[in-house]
């Protein structure tokens, strides 16, 4: 895939963090607005493939990044049973995605216990996991043009 | 009642798409409407008339709110829609890669 | 002791990205992970088939019920339940055993054990869990590594099965959210146990249930038909499980349409509606069609696996024909004898079909594995250069045609007595002639692919015998054919057919007790 004109690329530059830093507010103001793990990971994901829309692509780095990304994706949904078998451990009774954090104060961003902890896991993993088919999708279409 | 009944018009059309059409493309996005269709009808059952969304925050704490379970079934729904239309289009695309068309009357080596 | 529950789930899907991590960086690691979590869960449900009684509820995250209404998610093991996982994680273990030597032509290895985990995973979310949108995630993630397994060699053939199966597949889940959709609405609620005390205070009239009542169950017989492959819903389930790698055919074939499938029918007809004796009817006369045609159409394959795969279908149809047999009488007000005799009969099939029917996709495996084909037609006198392949592979055909003192003999004679106790002489008769049918096309198997040694080029070619690995599973599945002739006897019966069939029998009971737990 080749990348588009300098416009493109230039405002593409601009835009991206704002995307991502988006993506990042909508994760952690999970638990008390609309949103939450997978609306914010999806729009992380997107500046990423609006990079690689802009910007083009090689093959050979695509591979490299999309490797990494399924490490991310893995690791972020071990995270997640791990903090939901925490549960098993902490909460007095043994109980699985038990709440064992204190819930502190309605409304405030540090309260709900681990609901917050788990948004960021899952806000990890799928944009992690939207970012790695994509790419899979572009290396196989590239693969099948040679 | 014809929202609910248009809701169900919506899923045929989706089914329509998936029995009659001949490109692997096309037929996922039968798929894709089907799916789509059956959201709709979920957020539907959930909606009560003349209440407000249920996010619990400063002066909303006692007003009537729509069910929030379909839309948290909903969510689910979603992600697993996307990861079966991402598994179809990855095989499709390989499909295309080894026969060299979308037209499944090309493909069938396959009887059953 | 209930709060092992969970660990059905957790060990698997935590081991499938614990292997995605670190096959990564160590070779040949996943195959030792994976074959511990199966010994662990195969562990487990002996656990608690032998030592616990009863029925338990776990509610996940630790919501008590308020005022009788259940606001967790509950997951419930009852008999049928333990069953159903000791089947799973029996043919699991075994599976993933073959696997180690099978799996080495593959260039993609260390995916493969990750995506049969979190197979496992679903099938045990499925079974375990209690409420109905619970089961519907489950069966996705069981059904999309499953689709993803399928297509696992890259030929051509496996893409077009996968994507066949992935169609008719998205179609059958799409039916079920529609329906779950529809339950809520009706009930407003999810817990199965709740469902049905909602059904039987409201939608229980003289007449029996009502037709919306009727619209939904015949949604959901044919969301589940699908997967299972009831005839008409089977035209996908001889390309898919032909094409996949045998182990993996092994467990489709053996625990996959029965876990996602006959399972989940099976809970929500008896324990969730109302029994309604129209609805029961049509589940037999399905059962019934899917037996005949399974049957008929295996007469005519000539490659093995296909065969086997239309084999699947017809006997599939044989467990269908004894439940439904059972549920006709209860639902009919007939003696609860012998339904109970009946319904012993479909599970009893259950069981053993998993077990020779894996067996029989391992030796199918062996052979592809060692000659490169599965067309009988070029293939012969096998029986001379693969002994043990060859001899488990006379078992499993002796075991499914219903020869004594094999399993599957004994489990078609007690579906066949209990229909004729409850005057269903047809039925009687089309299971007995179908048997007939099946021991046909075993023997074309058996000569076709092992005896017959005229211009067979294999006699003369040097091919030694599988690796230690395949030739245990299949010896292990050979003695577990004659192993579970064992379950004709009560006191064994006792511990491990009598609690699910229990949880049957006595359906309206399913959501007093588990509400009130």
């Amino acid at each position: 895939m080749k990348g588009m004109t300098l416009i493109v690329k230039k405002i593409t530059q601009i835009i991206c963090p704002i995307i991502f830093v988006f993506g990042i507010y909508i994760i952690i103001h999970g638990h008390l607005t609309p949103g939450g793990g997978f609306a914010g990971g999806v729009i992380m994901a997107g500046a990423f493939i609006l990079q690689i829309l802009a910007n083009g692509n090689i093959l050979p780095a695509l591979r490299k990044e999309e490797e990494g990304l399924e490490f991310l994706e893995s690791s972020a949904i071990l995270g997640f049973l791990i903090i939901a078998g925490l549960g098993l451990l902490f909460s007095g009774s043994v109980v699985f995605f038990a709440n064992f954090l204190n819930k502190g104060q309605l409304g405030k961003l540090i309260s709900a216990g681990f609901i917050p902890i788990e948004n960021i896991v899952i806000g990890a993993e799928v944009c992690a996991a939207i970012a790695a088919i994509f790419i899979a999708l572009v290396v196989y279409k590239d693969e099948e043009s040679k | 009642m014809i929202i609910y009944i248009l809701c169900f018009l919506l899923f045929l059309v989706g089914l329509y798409g998936v029995i009659s059409k001949r490109n692997l493309i096309k037929i996922i996005i039968g798929i894709a409407i089907m799916e789509y269709s059956i959201n709709l009808f979920f957020i539907m059952i959930g909606y009560i008339e003349g209440s407000s969304a249920p996010i619990i925050s400063k002066g909303f704490e006692h007003v009537n709110f729509v069910d929030p379970l379909p839309q948290a079934l909903i969510l689910t729904s979603i992600v697993i829609g996307l990861a079966t239309t991402a598994l179809l289009l990855a095989v499709a695309i390989r499909l295309y890669q080894k026969y060299g068309t979308f037209d499944i009357n090309k493909i069938r080596d396959l009887k059953g | 002791m209930n709060s092992l529950i969970p660990l059905f789930v957790i060990l698997p899907l935590g081991a499938a990205f614990i292997m995605a991590i670190m096959g990564r960086f160590i070779k040949n690691i996943n195959k030792y992970i994976s074959s511990v979590i199966m010994i662990l869960l195969f562990c487990l449900s002996l656990h608690f088939i032998f030592r616990t009684e009863g029925s338990f509820v776990y509610k996940v995250g630790g919501y008590e019920a308020v005022n009788g209404i259940p606001i967790a998610i509950y997951m419930v093991l009852d008999g049928l339940s333990k069953l159903i996982l000791l089947i799973i994680s029996l043919v699991g273990l075994l599976a993933i055993f073959y696997s180690i030597s099978y799996t080495k032509q593959y260039t993609a290895e260390r995916k493969f054990y990750v995506l049969f985990s979190l197979m496992i995973a679903g099938m045990n979310g499925v079974v375990i869990s209690g409420d109905i949108f619970n089961i519907f995630v489950f069966l996705e993630i069981a059904a999309m590594s499953s689709y993803a397994l399928v297509a696992f060699g890259v030929e051509k053939h496996q893409l077009e099965a996968s994507f066949k199966y992935q169609v008719l597949g998205g179609v059958a889940s799409l039916l079920i959210l529609l329906t779950i959709g529809l339950i809520y609405w009706n009930t407003g609620t999810l817990n199965i146990a709740d469902i049905s005390r909602q059904l039987t205070v409201n939608c229980s009239s003289p007449e029996g249930i009502s037709v919306f009542m009727k619209f939904i169950s015949i949604l959901l017989i044919s969301g589940f038909g699908l997967k299972a492959a009831i005839f008409p819903f089977h035209t996908w389930l001889p390309d898919a499980h032909s094409s996949a790698p045998s182990p993996i055919s092994a467990m489709l074939s053996g625990v996959l349409i029965k876990a996602i499938g006959i399972y989940v029918i099976l809970r929500l007809f008896f324990n969730m509606f109302p029994l309604s004796y129209e609805i029961s009817l049509t589940i037999t006369i399905l059962g019934t069609i899917s037996m005949i045609i399974g049957g008929l159409l295996a007469l005519g394959q000539w490659d093995i696996k296909r065969m086997l795969a239309y084999s699947s279908i017809s006997q599939v149809g044989y467990i269908v024909l004894g439940v439904g047999i059972g549920m006709m009488l209860l639902a009919s007000g007939g003696s609860k004898t012998i339904a109970a005799l009946s319904i012993t009969g479909g599970l009893f099939h259950l069981v053993n079909h998993s077990v020779f029917k894996g067996l029989l996709f391992l030796n199918a495996g062996a052979v592809e594995y060692r000659t490169g084909t599965r067309n009988m037609k070029k293939l012969g006198g096998l029986s001379q250069v693969l002994p043990i392949t060859s001899n488990t592979s006379l078992i499993g055909s002796l075991a499914i045609s219903g020869i004594p003192p094999f399993n599957g003999f004994f489990s078609k004679l007690i579906i066949i007595i209990a229909a004729i106790q409850a005057r269903y002489y047809a039925l009687a008769f089309l299971a007995v002639l179908v048997s007939v049918i099946t021991i046909a096309y075993f023997m074309k198997l058996q000569k076709y692919t092992f005896f017959n040694t005229d211009g067979s080029k294999w006699v003369k070619k040097k091919i030694s015998e599988v690796p230690f690995s395949m030739a245990t599973s299949m010896i292990i599945m050979a003695m577990l054919c004659f192993a579970l002739s064992l379950l004709i006897v009560p006191d064994v019966r006792a511990v491990i057919l009598k609690p699910a069939v229990d949880v049957l029998v006595n359906y309206a009971d399913y959501s007093t007790k588990i509400l009130g737990m």
